[in-house]
């Protein structure tokens, strides 16, 4: 294992933030393991930012796995495919670890199904050439990345076509790869990044064709120390380099990658597009690389099953819709002194109620907590310390827009620039009363009412 | 934090015959950092506090107790009365009001009649605190507050001759040979003073022109007030504070700096003077004021700019009533004036966002 430092204009790290600790070691050492075949899936319709698709199958259709189910008109939304072979349900409705309500297509499992090593091979393995890659066109770069249905695979699920297309009024000069994963206890990418990084290189040169970028750059955490030799023997005759980020939390926040890799500052308000940047996750590039390559749409995704309420953390190729239920039965189940299961990280992901919600293109892991885990001291008034201030990687005032939120004071809120708020919860994990800082803004962000 | 319980989740494989666990949901993040809470700031203060506690206790002896323990004693029980009145839960464990007991004790004189840091106490905790809703609503420092309440009441307790009347009780404090000014010594080459038995060093200077030597003031062998007396002992808590982050280093750093140029600039208007920018620095209640009293986080800014300018304008203020007004020392009214323009400052200082213009 080595240790690269970083010779890039980036300061290698961003301004505030927090270290919270990072029990990545729970599931680091766990190789990428294939999920059987669930006996069946439910697949939600609205798994990115965008419009919600609209169902194209009917009821009883036999499905082949990889098969469009779904699709919509609109620019910013992704097509969704069968993640198994089998036979679709009546639309129903799933509801999202967020709370939102969306229509799915239930698919039950055929006997047919390919094996564990077929998946992995399809999915992740074989050979990704870094060469040649001139016959793809940019265009069809994109449009193979819109007709996968590829998304973000970072949490946001962004359309990933959106971003690449090309936009002569916004030329992109870098396309950055965010294999930070900051947030603590997941390890999906990072078992990517070890076990396969070959993908992970021929789809960011991939994307750079697609957008035109000159510099191909991959970010990962110095935590991650046996990722970054991995990737740079992978990278090894290309122009793909490896930027090496200090390990802080929200390192791989777009923002503050994006900072800390290249020193640009991305406007208030505005997008990566801004400053001439596209950040994609190393998921999404590996996926994007299997969509060129092969033609294949986004059915299976890495997902980290961790924490210290589950028995056996693993990480596990997924189809999308399997069930929370069937990842966590497949890792031993949980522990009795299992008290939160969260979608996501421990920092931004959601607590589910129900464990029979499917995982989507955008669940990049489970992570399972126990009440030690969770404990929080009573809250106290504020007292005004500024622990917030100087944890907030977007520079705010946490606590006087929290507050003003709790009183629904939308001029101070605004004043405090609440819109600027990424909700990466550093406020909250920091603050000394145990206020509910990141919770209460994102409360006032929803109540709060549109100019 | 709403959190609700979720009934029942059931688990197939591996745990059929163990209890299922019950899930809770609520909102993230759900890490929190529990090495620090209020409480724990509050005992960082308190276990800054003790080297300026040691120190008292060496040179004041049973004095500083007397008056420790008259502080924190009022403080508590009026804090506890007041809660049982609003029909609160009694927070004396969170500390705050030992917090301002201890404060005020130290920054009182050793000798006062009873009633005295006794009405201060319950005027720090009542007028200073509860009044405005407790722990964090309030504007001014408490314990500042009820120091300024006997100052102005009893200013015959409280004020300079406060320091000095029945020193005889004190045989243990070695009289301390003050260095006299430059123009003194032209004028009396023995003139050596008696600092100890005279007056606080700063009235010492401020009424007639004698100097004490900076060794004294840095040790703390002089009079003064309980906590004031010893740099070196606010320096070695207040730099506990600073790194335990409980006192925002920015605070002390502005006041500081502010002290230090006017006392430069004053220094070099009267270049013979024997008062130099160190005295100034190291005398009367600045590296105290600075580390213990400016840093309460509740009435001090909270941006850091906010914290620097508040830290500038409490050191400004200290030296215009130093070297302006009838006072020999400032630092409790500066800290209350800077209190005041609190809302101000944070108003001034809201940060810009990261990439906003």
């Amino acid at each position: 294992m080595t240790r690269t430092a970083t010779t890039f204009s980036g300061e290698g790290t961003f301004p505030h933030g927090v270290h919270p600790p990072e029990r990545k070691g729970l599931a680091a050492d766990a190789a990428i393991e294939v999920l059987p075949t669930p006996a069946q899936v439910n697949i939600p319709l609205l798994q990115h930012v965008g419009a919600t698709c609209v169902s194209i199958v009917k009821p009883k259709q036999e499905l082949t796995l990889g098969e469009r189910i779904a699709d919509s008109e609109a620019f910013i939304s992704a097509p969704i495919h069968a993640g198994i072979n089998g036979t679709a349900g009546m639309q129903s409705v799933a509801t999202l670890p967020n709370g939102r309500h969306v229509p799915a297509v239930p698919i039950k499992a055929a006997e047919e199904q390919p094996t564990a090593e077929e998946i992995f091979k399809d999915v992740l393995g074989g050979d990704w050439p870094t060469r040649g890659l001139e016959q793809y066109a940019p265009e069809k770069i994109v449009e193979a990345a819109k007709t996968a249905g590829l998304v973000g695979q970072g949490g946001a699920a962004f359309p990933t076509h959106v971003k690449l297309k090309y936009n002569p009024e916004k030329p992109i000069d870098t396309i950055l790869l965010n294999g930070c994963e900051c947030e603590p206890y997941l390890t999906a990418d990072y078992r990517m990044m070890v076990e396969t990084p070959a993908p992970i290189i021929t789809g960011a040169l991939l994307a750079a064709r697609a957008c035109s970028a000159k510099r191909v750059l991959i970010a990962v955490e110095d935590n991650k120390p046996l990722a970054v030799d991995t990737l740079q023997q992978a990278a090894k005759g290309t122009d793909v380099r490896v930027v090496v980020l200090k390990t802080k939390y929200p390192q791989g926040g777009e923002k503050q990658t994006i900072f800390a890799a290249l020193g640009r500052i991305v406007p208030q308000g505005g997008l990566p597009l801004d400053v001439g940047v596209v950040v994609i996750n190393v998921g999404t590039a590996a996926a994007l690389a299997r969509a060129v390559l092969r033609g294949k749409p986004l059915t299976h995704r890495v997902i980290c099953v961790t924490g210290a309420g589950i028995v056996k953390p693993k990480n596990l190729l997924a189809p999308i819709g399997a069930s929370y239920r069937d990842l966590i039965d497949y890792c031993g189940g949980l522990k009795p002194t299992a008290t939160r299961v969260i979608a996501g990280g421990p920092m931004m992901g959601f607590t589910l109620g129900n464990l029979d919600t499917p995982v989507t293109k955008g669940t990049s892991g489970v992570t399972v907590l126990t009440e030690e885990d969770t404990r929080r001291p009573a809250e106290t008034n504020c007292v005004r310390c500024g622990r917030c201030v100087d944890a907030c990687p977007m520079h705010l005032v946490p606590t006087r827009i929290a507050l003003a939120s709790r009183g629904k004071d939308w001029d101070l809120a605004k004043k405090y620039h609440i819109t600027s708020c990424v909700e990466c919860g550093c406020c909250a994990y920091v603050c000394p009363a145990s206020l509910p800082l990141v919770q209460l803004i994102r409360m006032g962000k929803a109540q709060m009412p549109r100019e | 934090m709403e959190e609700e319980a979720k009934n029942n989740e059931t688990m197939e494989s591996a745990a059929e015959s163990k209890p299922a666990p019950v899930l809770h949901v609520a909102p993230g993040p759900h890490l929190q950092d529990t090495n620090i809470t209020t409480r724990r700031m509050m005992v960082d203060v308190l276990i800054g506090l003790a080297p300026v506690v040691v120190a008292a206790s060496i040179i004041f002896r049973q004095y500083a107790w007397q008056q420790l323990g008259l502080c924190v004693g009022t403080c508590c029980l009026t804090e506890a009365i007041c809660s049982a009145i609003r029909r609160k839960p009694i927070p004396i464990l969170d500390f705050s009001a030992v917090i301002t007991g201890v404060i005020l004790a130290l920054s009182l004189p050793w000798n006062m009649p009873v009633f005295v840091p006794i009405i201060g106490s319950a005027v720090a905790i009542v007028v200073g605190k509860v009044i405005f809703g407790g722990l964090g609503q309030n504007i001014f420092n408490p314990a500042m507050v009820g120091r300024a309440f006997v100052m102005l009441s009893f200013a015959g307790a409280v004020g300079a001759p406060a320091y000095v009347q029945h020193l005889d009780k004190m045989p243990w404090l070695e009289s301390v040979h003050a260095a006299p000014s430059q123009t003194l010594i032209a004028a009396n080459a023995d003139d050596h003073i008696d600092a100890t038995s005279n007056a606080t060093p700063m009235t010492a200077w401020k009424e007639s022109n004698r100097s004490t030597m900076l060794s004294a003031l840095f040790l703390g062998n002089t009079i003064g007030s309980l906590g004031e007396t010893s740099a070196l002992a606010c320096l070695i808590g207040g730099v506990f504070l600073c790194l335990r982050k409980t006192a925002s280093w920015q605070i002390p750093t502005g006041m500081l700096i502010a002290v230090a140029v006017i006392a430069g600039i004053a220094n070099l208007c009267d270049s013979g003077a024997a008062w130099t920018l160190l005295h100034e620095l190291l005398g009367g209640a600045v590296l105290f004021g600075a580390f213990f009293i400016a840093t309460d986080p509740v009435t001090s800014p909270i941006t850091p700019k906010g914290k620097f300018i508040f830290g500038l304008g409490v050191g400004v203020f200290v030296m215009i009533i130093r070297l302006l007004s009838v006072y020999p020392e400032g630092v409790m009214f500066a800290v209350l004036l800077m209190n005041a323009v609190t809302p101000l400052i944070n108003r001034w200082t809201v940060p810009k966002p990261l990439g906003a213009k």
